[in-house]
């Protein structure tokens, strides 16, 4: 057995709502894992699958070698889940958290501490202190060890860095990158499509479909056609004369620039610039770029006319 | 052995919220208190001066005599005396008067001659309670003094019953809000707590971390169990020991049975939270259910302050399945009447049986995962 | 830069001995997408109740839409509109009863509710699902509509709590583009949040870390101030120098 979850057709419906429809990919052992994807696109409802919350309505989950379905109890002791919202006892300090989740799992903070110590001395000094009572990214730290504390050879992370700032996120992350060094598979979702490039795959998720799973450089491979980031004094105007231009394929905001790819595949910026150029615009600046991640997921969502798009 | 290490730790950490939240430590511990002296002082079934009218048309000895013996009674003060039914009429509209009692005239004539006299007793009847109990009281005054001059004066005709009130001669109702208030009590601090507890745990997505964790369900609810028993029998002893030292309520039968009955007891309502939590996903749902499904039925169609016999038929059916009705028999009849098991077997087994049924049901129904 | 429409100096708030906010001051002007941003706990949503007249600042002076936060906070509330990603419409009912509601309280005539509504729903393409519960609709759908109906009575500035967290990167481009537009017509946009890449459709932005204004530029000039290639890395450099860790 070389890969930590295999999920094969995994189809997942709540009344009306499919959450999840033909879900397949894999994880290996020892791989740093991103799902990405929006509110609402099924995330959730995955994790909850693998960690044997929920049971699909058709295709089969495995984790770790167990059947999600029949072996629910051997995969619970051996996994580290991490629900989407802060889970820990609010009423209760840091420590009586963390002692309550290890005698939980039968074990004792003394016996894996070395595993949290890294993220735990970070939180010792407020260690008397309420859970309720830190700050969004202590929280996380704290929701981390309490996962941890059991050793658990895979870690179910949903949505870990929501509503946290960026330092803490960072911080996260490089936490992250150790625990895979500690040989542990962790399997982490969220809405930010900068965090997918910190990931060893990702797959991105939208209603409950994946678009791809690849490598970051390889998901931005799917990324073919020119791209163009165009600034200008006024976005607005920018904005709206790309798109009455007639060669326009995708004109899109992207922080203080604007990304645009053409339908010809031999578009140049001397071309856009002299159209722009009829306008009152100015300042325009026009630079041929490199997608990134987030420009890849927007081609390859589902595009239906624009305006309708959930 | 790391099993029960794992149990220690749920219970501890169940008595960290209970302590830790200053509004679940104080419906557990000062509500029971401030309900029994609310109870026992200041709602009262007893009537006390009840104010009255005596409309003496007859003048003559017999009825002197019954009015002082009326006014001298401690229940009545004499507020008037009325001249004409207009001026009763409008006494008790006002309020000013609660009871009127009209002698006819000639009765000490008719009294000695015939054995018989007319007295006329009016009362309220906006409040049908206190209206009933007043005229029952005024009656047995009367017949009091009949039964006293019957020997000087004549045989009396018919039969004069004797009322003896058993168990309560004072008919203090204190001695039926004691077993009223337990019940009561036990079902808020068991049921509501324990269902809000574990709500809670839904509602916070903590039970999320505990069901993928290796503690198996039984221990969850085990684990949520345990501490409100302890508090819960904390709760019995300390209304027992109020009621016997402040105001006297006497426990006549078998002490550690009482403790037993109460101990079941406490098992139904807690099955009954379990139950409770494990239909619903939110502490608001689980509240609702617990004040609207378990405590008004408590008050209300239990017996502690209606009657169970004096309801109709189809509330007396319904009250059946409410297990304070059978606790609130069971600690009546050995708080008060000094009753044994051997009488009350029957409604310990009513308990018993709810609390296999409801703990079934629980454990069949709690979920191991989120569906 | 035009005529101020929200100007503060040394706008402070404390709450007993601690102080939220730490006399700040700065100025937004007509049109402006105004990114104010910072941590969780940095004094942002402390700023923002005296910015709306929700609460009264310790000292300082502040005007808004050229009312003033200590005495005018009645009409200061007349003439914003504000949406929250955690609060903006009623989930229960549908996009038209939202419209007539929201319409009432910020005091439209009912023929005008008539007339906005029918055309805010057509612009939006919402037409064909205006009676259906808000619930059933995608989120991305609720955002847009939410917007609307924040400027429903033509606010000359309207304030957005945290707008885009959590939605798809269509989604939040839509969103953007709407608030361009609106900007484009005059009104003046204020967004928190704590996403710093958010921080870079702003036309200017503000940093506060622990109270205080720490930085505030186009996100460009900052970036290029501090010598930095992303806003993240902005937010970090800042924020680390300090107590390190926030709690």
């Amino acid at each position: 057995m070389t890969s930590a979850v295999e999920v094969k057709g995994v189809t997942k419906k709540f009344k009306t709502v499919t959450a999840l429809s033909n879900v397949s990919l894999t994880v290996g052992k020892g791989e740093l894992f991103g799902i990405i994807g929006a509110d609402g696109a099924g995330k959730t409802t995955l994790f909850r699958i693998l960690c044997t919350l929920m049971l699909a309505d058709e295709g089969r989950a495995e984790v770790l070698g167990f059947d999600a379905r029949k072996e629910y109890r051997s995969i619970r002791s051996r996994i580290g889940y991490m629900p989407g919202r802060f889970s820990l006892y609010t009423d209760l300090s840091v420590e009586e958290n963390l002692k309550f989740f290890a005698t939980v799992f039968n074990t004792t903070v003394e016996e894996n501490y070395e595993l949290i110590a890294d993220i735990y001395t970070q939180l010792e000094p407020f260690k008397k202190r309420m859970a309720g009572q830190l700050s969004g990214g202590m929280k996380q730290k704290l929701a981390l060890c309490c996962a941890l504390i059991h050793r658990p050879d895979l870690l179910l992370l949903d949505e870990p860095t929501t509503g946290v700032d960026a330092v803490s996120r960072r911080e996260f992350w490089q936490m992250l990158g150790r625990l895979k060094e500690q040989g542990i598979t962790i399997l982490v979702s969220t809405p930010y499509m900068d965090e997918a490039s910190l990931c060893d795959r990702v797959a991105f998720l939208q209603d409950g479909t994946i678009l791809a799973v690849d490598t970051p450089v390889g998901i931005t491979g799917l990324f073919t056609a020119p791209l163009f980031s165009v600034r200008a004094n006024e976005k607005h105007k920018l904005l709206t004369r790309l798109r009455s231009y007639p060669h326009a394929k995708s004109v899109y905001a992207f922080g203080s620039s604007v990304h645009y790819t053409d339908h010809r595949p031999s578009a140049s910026s001397e071309e856009i610039m002299r159209y722009l150029s009829e306008s009152e615009l100015q300042e325009i600046t026009i630079e041929r770029i490199e997608p990134g991640i987030e420009d890849t997921f927007m081609a390859l969502m589902k595009t239906d006319d624009g305006s309708h798009h959930e | 052995m790391k099993e029960w290490s794992s149990f220690v730790g749920f219970v501890v950490k169940e008595f960290y919220h209970i302590f830790r939240d200053r509004r679940t430590a104080a419906i557990l511990f000062g509500m029971p208190v401030i309900q029994l002296l609310l109870f026992g002082y200041a709602i009262r079934n007893e009537i006390q001066e009840v104010k009255i009218g005596i409309a003496d048309l007859s003048r003559d000895a017999v009825s002197q005599a019954i009015t002082d013996k009326i006014l001298s009674s401690g229940t009545f003060v004499l507020v008037k005396n009325p001249q004409s039914h207009s001026e009763i009429q409008s006494a008790f509209r006002s309020g000013a008067m609660s009871e009127a009692v009209i002698f006819e005239p000639a009765s000490d004539r008719e009294i000695q001659r015939e054995g018989s006299m007319d007295i006329q007793v009016i009362t309220d009847g906006s409040d049908p309670n206190v209206s009933r109990i007043i005229t029952g009281y005024t009656a047995s005054v009367i017949r009091d003094y009949l039964s006293e001059s019957a020997t000087t004066v004549d045989e009396p005709k018919g039969v004069v019953p004797v009322p003896l009130m058993m168990f309560n001669p004072g008919l203090k109702s204190v001695y039926l809000f004691v077993p009223g208030l337990m019940a009561l009590i036990l079902m808020l601090v068991s049921a509501l707590m324990t269902s809000i507890s574990i709500t809670r745990e839904k509602e916070s997505g903590t039970m999320e971390v505990l069901l993928v964790s290796s503690l198996k369900p039984i221990q969850i609810i085990v684990g949520k169990v345990v501490p409100y028993f302890l508090l819960s029998f904390i709760n019995v002893v300390s209304i027992l020991v109020i009621a016997s030292l402040v105001f006297g309520v006497p426990c006549r039968g078998s002490v550690l049975l009482l403790m037993a009955e109460s101990l079941l007891f406490i098992m139904t309502a807690l099955s009954l939270g379990m139950f409770i939590s494990t239909i619903t996903s939110s502490q608001q749902v689980a509240m609702m259910i617990s004040l609207g499904g378990l405590l008004l039925p408590t008050i209300l169609l239990s017996g502690f302050i209606f009657p169970v016999a004096s309801m109709p038929l189809p509330l007396q059916v319904i009250s059946n399945v409410i297990p304070a009705k059978w606790y609130l028999i069971i600690v009546r009849a050995i708080m008060l009447k000094g009753a044994g098991f051997a009488v009350l077997w029957q409604e310990t087994l009513v308990l018993a049986v709810m609390t296999v049924v409801l703990i079934g049901a629980s454990l069949r129904n709690f979920s191991e995962r989120l569906e | 830069m035009s005529e101020p429409v929200i100007h503060t100096e040394q706008l402070t708030r404390k709450f007993g001995e601690f102080t939220a906010v730490d006399a700040i001051s700065f100025s937004v002007g007509e049109g402006e997408v105004f990114g104010f941003l910072g941590a969780n706990g940095a004094g942002k949503t402390t700023a923002m109740k005296m910015l709306t007249g929700l609460l009264l600042p310790t000292s300082g002076k502040a005007a808004v839409a050229g009312f003033d936060v200590f005495t005018e906070t009645e009409s200061i509330k007349k003439n914003i509109g504000y949406m929250s990603q955690r609060f903006s419409l009623y989930d229960d009912l549908t996009a038209r009863e939202n419209i007539r509601f929201f319409g009432g309280i910020y005091g439209l005539s009912s023929a005008s509710i008539q007339e906005k509504s029918k055309a805010l729903l057509s612009s939006l393409d919402l037409l064909p699902v205006a009676d259906s519960r808000l619930s059933d609709l995608p989120l991305g759908w609720k955002q847009k509509l939410a917007f609307s109906v924040a400027l429903l009575h033509e606010p000359k500035i309207v304030f957005l709590d945290e707008p885009t967290g959590g939605v798809d990167p269509m989604t939040r481009r839509r969103f953007w583009d709407m608030i361009y537009e609106a900007a484009d017509r005059g009104v003046t946009v204020f967004v928190t949040t704590h996403y710093m890449d958010e921080a870079e459709y702003c036309d200017r932005v503000s940093i506060m870390v622990n109270g205080r204004i720490a930085a505030l530029d186009t996100p460009t000039a900052m970036k290029d101030s501090f010598g930095v290639t992303t806003m993240d890395e902005l937010f970090i450099r800042l924020v680390r120098p300090g107590a390190g860790e926030g709690i």
